[in-house]
């Protein structure tokens, strides 16, 4: 049994691990307002720009020459995985969560026989998929110094995938991020970014007529690349909000899991302490009953 | 029923201006400047960099874009842009640093026809606004 002064010094190793998780959970949930925030103040760009895609799209005429970024090669071949993480750990299972729905995928593009490239933003991902993927991953992207995710950013990595689909290094392009659903729920999503797709939402788009100028396609060339860099912008603001939820999240569960800790800690302490004045009182009355 | 119809500008961070009874909006489309008025045919275009003067009443509003995408549908007008500030927030010196940056991109020697074209007339357009 550990000795009195080993309790007290775990007791408060303990309550000072309490402290550090009790702020993390703050400032998490400071920067969860804000982020979420941000995500709600990005939608309607997102959704516009997906609504004038679609409207373009469906007035497309000549579904051949359409641009190949909303066709495809025409091939699905080489397919590249955008997978994108948090900077930071500590934020429960944020991080393995998309890494778990990305290694599914990878792991059924192999079985398929395609050929499979990766692109990680954000550290955490990297240092997850480098064990088993290290020749896979063909970039690794970080915006540690921003603060908050931003469209500069995005615009980067938007630039980044739109050139090497121009250089035709892959046929199909999927980004993996987190939902924000509420605090406690994120959902890892895939999403498919190259070809975009449009076959479902087809019947939803309105049969208004547009008048284009220029005409359909110069818009829909022009368009498509920068609707890349806001879906990844979209996921970004996303994977910011849950980053935060869950480290909010991760954080609570840590400091009461602590304060638990301590009373369970507290109580033996207590008991040790009592057992040891009794062992004391008996030495005394045993000693003195045999004189 | 109103006069005017409806203005939205939204950026990838926020949404930025969003109005109601708008009697008229000037935009620096693509092919040459374009003015809306209510009632206008649906249309899709791009903007170059530009002015966009929103008129309601006697109140006239500025803001300068570098690009961006305008839909006009059923009264209301979405323009879509990564690049705008308010006329009236923006100083001289944001300005000329403006302009140094795009005309040393001028000077650059890869350039197609279509973005010196731009470039220019984003460097004349911002000098216009340094000179009032």
């Amino acid at each position: 049994m550990a000795s009195l002064d080993d309790l007290k010094k775990r007791i408060s190793s303990v309550k000072s691990t309490q402290k550090i998780t009790k702020a993390m959970k703050m400032v998490a949930a400071a920067k969860l307002r804000r982020a979420q925030e941000s995500a709600e103040r990005g939608r309607p760009y997102s959704e516009k720009m997906n609504n004038i895609i679609l409207n373009l799209s469906s007035g497309i005429s000549d579904q051949e020459n359409a641009p190949k970024l909303l066709s495809g090669t025409g091939d699905d071949k080489v397919h590249l995985c955008v997978v994108m993480t948090a900077d930071r750990g500590l934020c429960g299972g944020f991080n393995s969560n998309i890494i778990k729905k990305a290694k599914a995928y990878f792991q059924k593009l192999s079985e398929s026989g395609k050929t499979l490239k990766i692109i990680t933003v954000g550290s955490k991902g990297y240092d997850q998929l480098k064990r088993l993927y290290q020749e896979n991953i063909i970039e690794n992207i970080s915006f540690k110094d921003s603060k908050n995710a931003n469209y500069f950013d995005a615009d980067k990595v938007g630039k980044i995938i739109i050139e090497k689909f121009e250089n035709k290094e892959f046929d199909v392009c999927t980004i993996f991020y987190n939902q924000f659903k509420n605090v406690i729920t994120q959902i890892p999503q895939e999403q498919q970014i190259i070809p975009l797709k449009t076959t479902e939402e087809k019947d939803k788009s309105s049969e208004e007529n547009y008048e284009f100028e220029p005409d359909e396609d110069e818009i829909l060339g022009n368009l498509l690349p920068k609707n890349i860099s806001t879906q990844i912008f979209k996921a970004m603001l996303e994977n910011s909000a849950s980053e935060q939820g869950s480290r909010m999240s991760a954080m609570d569960n840590a400091t009461r899991n602590a304060g638990e800790m301590v009373d369970k800690l507290t109580i033996e302490y207590n008991r040790s302490r009592q057992a040891a004045i009794t062992k004391e009182l008996i030495e005394i009355i045993s000693g003195a009953e045999s004189l | 029923m109103s006069e005017g119809f409806n203005i939205d500008i939204v950026n990838p961070e926020k949404s930025f201006l969003s109005k109601e009874n708008v009697s008229e909006v000037i935009v620096p489309a693509f092919e040459g400047e374009m003015g809306i008025l209510k009632d206008h045919i649906p249309i899709i275009s791009f903007l170059k960099p530009g002015i966009i003067k929103v008129i309601s009443g006697t109140e006239e509003h500025s803001f300068y874009v570098e690009d961006g995408i305008v839909e006009f549908k059923d009264n209301s007008l979405s323009i879509l842009t990564s690049s705008i500030f308010d006329i009236k927030d923006a100083d001289k010196k944001f300005i000329s640093e403006n302009i140094t940056e795009a005309e040393n991109e001028l000077n650059k020697e890869n350039l197609d026809d279509q973005k010196r074209f731009l470039l220019n007339h984003k460097v004349e357009v911002l000098k216009s606004l340094s000179i009032n």
